[in-house]
């Protein structure tokens, strides 16, 4: 019984059959453990941020805010320059996509699987996450939502092997696809030929293409460039910027599929500045 | 005695949380290799030791959460818990009388009888290339059966259950 039960099962989630009301509820059993197996690291984190001398937070304070004065003055700049790409991309009758939507979630420190690049966060469907979702740090992409559940969400790290990731050579727009290796601090780009324009140190950001990552967000430096004569493609490897392992606070982020087109059509403008005189 | 009967079922479902604990407990990468599984050992426990409390259908069940819980293909599981289950509640007679070394020898088998189900599962669904460490978690398994033993032992002496 038992096992055509699980036999049952596994077809039925083999075969892309929705099962997610199952996981869904049982879920609901199964993710106070992976709370309590974090628990320890939480009280430790907290003890630690309870302890901290009164110098110790002042310093921190002064740098950050030091920090946040450079990054406001960065923005006003980039503002500037964000209105006057809206404004070029009227021009060429293009739309230009709205800005992202992020929420900040916490990893929880438990250990699924040895061989895959899987964290859990404490944000679920409860907070809107929902699969295919883009997750970022500070330094760069760190994965994508894998599964969500209630009340916490499965990630995929890029460095897994079974993620790939559409990317893009800041320098010359050469357009690639960067694949998980199972390393932590290495990602592969296997489709590209021994005379492509890559040389180490190019940044690869985000291509767009594939829709589940908006454009423009670095994901790793090219670190080993070996051509191969007798081969079809070159072997290149690409450290991840951002900082896979050290991460307690990740971004979660909602970008827009859909594309706003933020200047009216020409005849309303027309209009409407008839309207104003 | 129903208040007993309670007692000892809490006692059991406890054991099995904490196992469950144990599974996703984050280790250093090159120690979380070696994390056995330690649902399927407190679970084989259970059904040599009390066959008549933990049957196939408490496997099935927990196996079914272990795959929730690890974020598994469900069914995998709870497929490989609840065969193995199978074997050891019509063995367990004869495997009670087992000394240790070779009561070990049997929980070897198991697990790699459950570890090599999962490999068949993984490798239908997408042909894997998996590590040679992919069968570590068999061995020490094994090894950390004579403490699990010893645990659930001293577990169920400490009030009888029945």
């Amino acid at each position: 019984m038992a096992v055509v039960l699980s036999l049952a099962l596994l077809v039925t989630e083999h075969t892309n059959l929705k099962l997610g009301g199952i996981r869904t509820t049982l879920s609901i059993f199964v993710d106070p453990i992976k709370y309590l197996v974090s628990l320890p690291n939480t009280i430790v984190e907290q003890i630690t941020d309870s302890a901290t001398t009164y110098r110790a937070l002042k310093a921190e304070n002064d740098s950050l805010r030091e920090e946040q004065l450079i990054h406001q003055t960065r923005l006003l700049k980039f503002a500037a320059l964000e209105k006057e790409n809206i404004r070029l991309r009227a021009l060429l009758e293009n739309s230009f996509k709205l800005g992202e939507q992020v929420l900040v979630a916490e990893l929880l420190s438990v250990n699924m699987a040895p061989y895959e690049h899987i964290l859990v966060v404490n944000k679920g469907t409860r907070f809107g996450v929902h699969p295919q979702q883009p997750v970022l740090d500070a330094n760069g992409v760190v994965g994508q939502v894998f599964r969500a559940l209630p009340f916490s969400s499965e990630i995929m790290l890029i460095t897994d092997p079974n993620h790939a990731i559409p990317v893009q050579v800041n320098r010359n727009g050469l357009l690639t696809i960067a694949v998980g290796s199972g390393q932590l601090n290495r990602l592969i780009l296997p489709f590209l030929p021994s005379n492509a324009d890559i040389r180490p140190g190019d940044l690869l950001i985000t291509s767009g293409l594939g829709g589940t990552f908006p454009q423009g967000y670095p994901v790793a430096v090219v670190d080993e460039f070996t051509a191969q004569p007798n081969k079809a493609f070159a072997t290149i490897t690409a450290t991840p910027k951002a900082l896979l392992d050290r991460n307690r606070e990740l971004m979660i982020v909602w970008s827009k599929s859909v594309p706003v087109p933020l200047i009216a059509k020409p005849e309303n403008q027309e209009s409407t500045s008839d309207a104003v005189k | 005695m129903p208040l007993n009967n309670y007692i000892g079922f809490f006692r059991i479902l406890l054991t099995l949380i904490l196992a469950m604990c144990l599974r996703i407990t984050p280790f250093p990468t090159d120690l979380a290799f070696l994390n056995p599984d330690w649902v399927l050992l407190v679970l084989v426990y259970w059904a040599l030791y009390l066959p008549e409390r933990v049957g196939i259908f408490h496997a099935w069940t927990f196996g079914l959460l272990t795959d929730v819980l690890l974020g598994r293909l469900l069914g995998q599981y709870a497929l490989a818990y609840s065969l193995i289950i199978y074997v050891c509640l019509k063995f367990h007679k004869r495997l009670r009388q087992f000394p240790l070394l070779q009561q070990g020898l049997f929980i070897f088998f198991c697990l790699l009888l459950s570890q090599l189900l999962l490999f068949f599962i993984k490798n239908l669904q997408h042909p894997a290339q998996l590590h040679a460490s992919f069968w570590l978690p068999v061995f020490t398994g094994t090894i950390s059966w004579p403490m699990v033993y010893g645990l659930l032992s001293f577990v169920s002496m400490f009030r009888r259950i029945k």
